[in-house]
């Protein structure tokens, strides 16, 4: 069995022994349960595993080495700017001021995470060139409801009750239309013109009385930068709507391009993506949303204040009676917006500045040695952002070898896929990403791979479209997992009464 | 590859008109865009749809796509057995891979759409 083989193990259900481990987590006193009424009270016991101490560590060890992550390798998923978190975040998250502060605390012992919101409120204010920043939405796309909700929060106090289209740029985060369905509103899709842009013919006919924004990802998800920002900010405020920008890549344009400053009338900003907080773990996670002079009046309420003698306090509810009203319990996820505040504060803004230059720097080399190398098509020629788009159409047509396969394949050779078939509107796409933290020596062993399967495509398809073959495990049956889910494990046997050691 | 005697839309979907009813699936060719098809959520019989309006969705291994109506009229037959075989819109999508059946409101709107000809030529474009 291989090394990796042997971590895919039994479940810790299936590895149970009754009576194994009894006896080292401190027990309830034998009259706990006493004051239970005997029909609230379980008749068989809980199926719960029994296993010693070395046998969960390392189960749980062993399959945490299973994991691809960015701490142990390259990890270029296009559109989530999979940089490197920083341990210093982790220390400044774990102090205890921050950790061990409770969340219904009063004010006056809160003052040094009060301060911190707010600090990091400004510090947003000034990246992203907005009037004001609220910190409670939980993620990125919770963070575009928010802004939406604004926005109808605005047109509806104008009296202008018609306007119910949101309009989204076929290029655009593909939360963008769930957003404005989830608003209550209708989603209007923008076709892109031949250099990956908004169609602007097509803009102007979408436009109208009943717009009441438009998103906008800006850099786009192909990777470029919006020609045309000015030109479509004038036309939507022309047309009394607001203008919407998702920040997902903001890591693209740190000290280059202020939305705010723009025109743009609200934004989020992925802490996950942009300022190195966890990404991946299912949270939790924040979206910090900013806004312009229009929308500040119905920021999320309780926003945190600083009074005039330099103290913090949390906004009384009802203070603001046009805010939209709460969007997350508290103010937000702290322990994540330490973490941010840390991130931006070692770098300061020339440091961001480098930030965005390395990223896009990093991306235009890898763009480049893929297209020297004419193995790959390279869909949009000239410079990009952040990131690019390949794709292996050219090598689907001439071997069978599809993306996907090139995907499985990287496997082999050490490095996480990049984002694939998205964006949809490219046949065959990677979406490669490679941010601002990796080295010129392991870019050039990524594109090496790259072009190496792309050979290898040529002389030996077999390898690749069955690849993986060193993973753990080798292709899985996705369409079956997906058809035929296995959702719920189920014991085999009740557990046992664990006896309580005297 | 394309059946000459069916209607299509440039969202790659395909209608056959019978008597005052239309069937409606999506085409060979977007199918294997989609690659293995996994869920297809349909509207139940008796709803209203508008034509380019949203009547569903189809979610693929790689992607969820909206499924836009061909035509205007009101739902008389779905597909029930793609909630349990979500595969046949890929192993027969003209045939037992069809989703749902319209009465057909305004037979203008049949007539606007594209013949196999013209789709043809669209997906060979790319």
């Amino acid at each position: 069995m291989t090394v990796a083989g042997s971590r895919l193990q039994p479940t810790l259900f299936e590895r149970s022994r009754p009576g194994r481990g009894g006896g080292k987590i401190p027990h309830p006193p034998p009259d706990a349960l006493d004051r239970i009424p005997a029909a609230q009270r379980r008749e068989v016991p809980a199926g719960l595993p029994e296993l010693n101490e070395p046998e969960v560590v390392r189960h749980y060890v062993n399959l945490s080495q299973l994991n691809y992550a960015i701490d142990t390798g390259f990890y270029p998923l296009g559109s989530c700017t999979m940089k490197w978190n920083p341990k210093l975040n982790e220390w400044a998250a774990r102090l205890p001021g921050f950790t061990e502060l409770h969340p219904m605390a009063p004010d006056a012992v809160a003052q040094g995470t009060l301060q911190l919101l707010w600090e990091l409120e400004q510090i947003l204010c000034e990246v992203s060139g907005m009037r004001a920043v609220t910190l409670q939405p939980a993620a990125g796309a919770h963070g575009e409801l928010t802004g939406i909700l604004m926005i109808r929060a605005y047109h509806e106090g104008r009296g202008d009750l018609g306007r119910t289209e949101v309009l989204v740029p076929d290029s655009a985060h593909g939360t963008n239309p769930a957003t404005a369905t989830m608003a209550g509103l209708r989603t209007v899709s923008l076709p892109a013109a031949p250099d990956g842009g908004v169609d602007l013919d097509a803009f102007r006919a979408a436009l109208g009385p009943q717009t009441a924004a438009i998103m906008i990802t800006n850099p786009s998800t192909l990777g470029m930068f919006e020609s045309r920002i000015g030109e479509l900010l004038d036309l939507v405020h022309g047309a009394g709507a607001l203008a919407y920008m998702d920040g997902a890549n903001l890591n693209a344009i740190l000290g280059r391009f202020k939305p705010g400053e723009a025109g743009f009338d609200v934004m989020h900003i992925n802490t996950h993506k942009t300022f190195s907080t966890p990404h991946g773990g299912g949270g939790p996670g924040a979206g910090p949303v900013g806004v312009g002079e229009k929308l500040l009046p119905f920021l999320p309420a309780p926003r945190v204040l600083r009074e005039p003698d330099g103290s913090f306090r949390i906004e009384a509810v009802g203070e603001r009676p046009s805010s939209i009203g709460r969007m997350r319990s508290f103010v937000g996820s702290t322990g994540v917006l330490v973490r941010a505040f840390a991130y931006l504060r070692t770098h300061g803004d020339s440091g961001l500045r480098e930030v965005t230059d390395d990223a896009v720097l990093a991306a235009n080399y890898l763009k480049a040695r893929l297209a020297a190398s004419g193995l790959y098509d390279i869909p949009f020629e000239g410079p990009c952002k952040h990131e690019f788009i390949a794709s292996a159409s050219s090598i689907k047509k001439r071997t069978g070898v599809r993306t996907l396969d090139i995907a499985k394949r990287l496997l082999d050779h050490g490095f996480h896929a990049p984002t694939i078939y998205f964006p949809l509107t490219v046949d065959e796409a990677m979406l490669i990403e490679p941010t601002e933290t990796e080295s010129i020596e392991t870019l050039d062993a990524f594109a090496d791979a790259l072009i190496t399967i792309a050979r290898e495509a040529e002389s030996d398809p077999d390898m690749v479209t069955s690849a993986p073959h060193t993973a753990p495990t080798k292709r899985l049956d996705e369409a079956g997992a997906a058809r035929n889910p296995n959702l719920r494990w189920r014991a085999a046997a009740t557990g046992s009464w664990t006896p309580c050691p005297d | 590859m394309v059946p000459p005697e069916l209607r299509y839309t440039k969202d790659h979907e395909w209608v056959r008109v019978e008597g005052d009813t239309a069937t409606v699936g999506v085409t060979a060719y977007a199918a294997e865009q989609l690659g293995d098809v996994v869920f297809v959520e349909l509207p139940d019989a008796g709803r209203s749809l508008e034509q380019h309006a949203t009547f569903g969705v189809v979610e693929s291994v790689k992607a969820v796509s909206d499924l836009f109506a061909p035509i205007t009229g009101e739902v008389a037959e779905v597909n029930a057995a793609l909630a349990g075989s979500p595969e046949l819109v890929n192993s027969d999508p003209y045939g037992t891979g069809w989703m749902i059946r319209v009465r057909v409101a305004d037979a203008g709107q049949v007539d606007e759409l594209l013949d196999a000809a013209v789709y043809e030529q669209l997906i060979s474009e790319g």
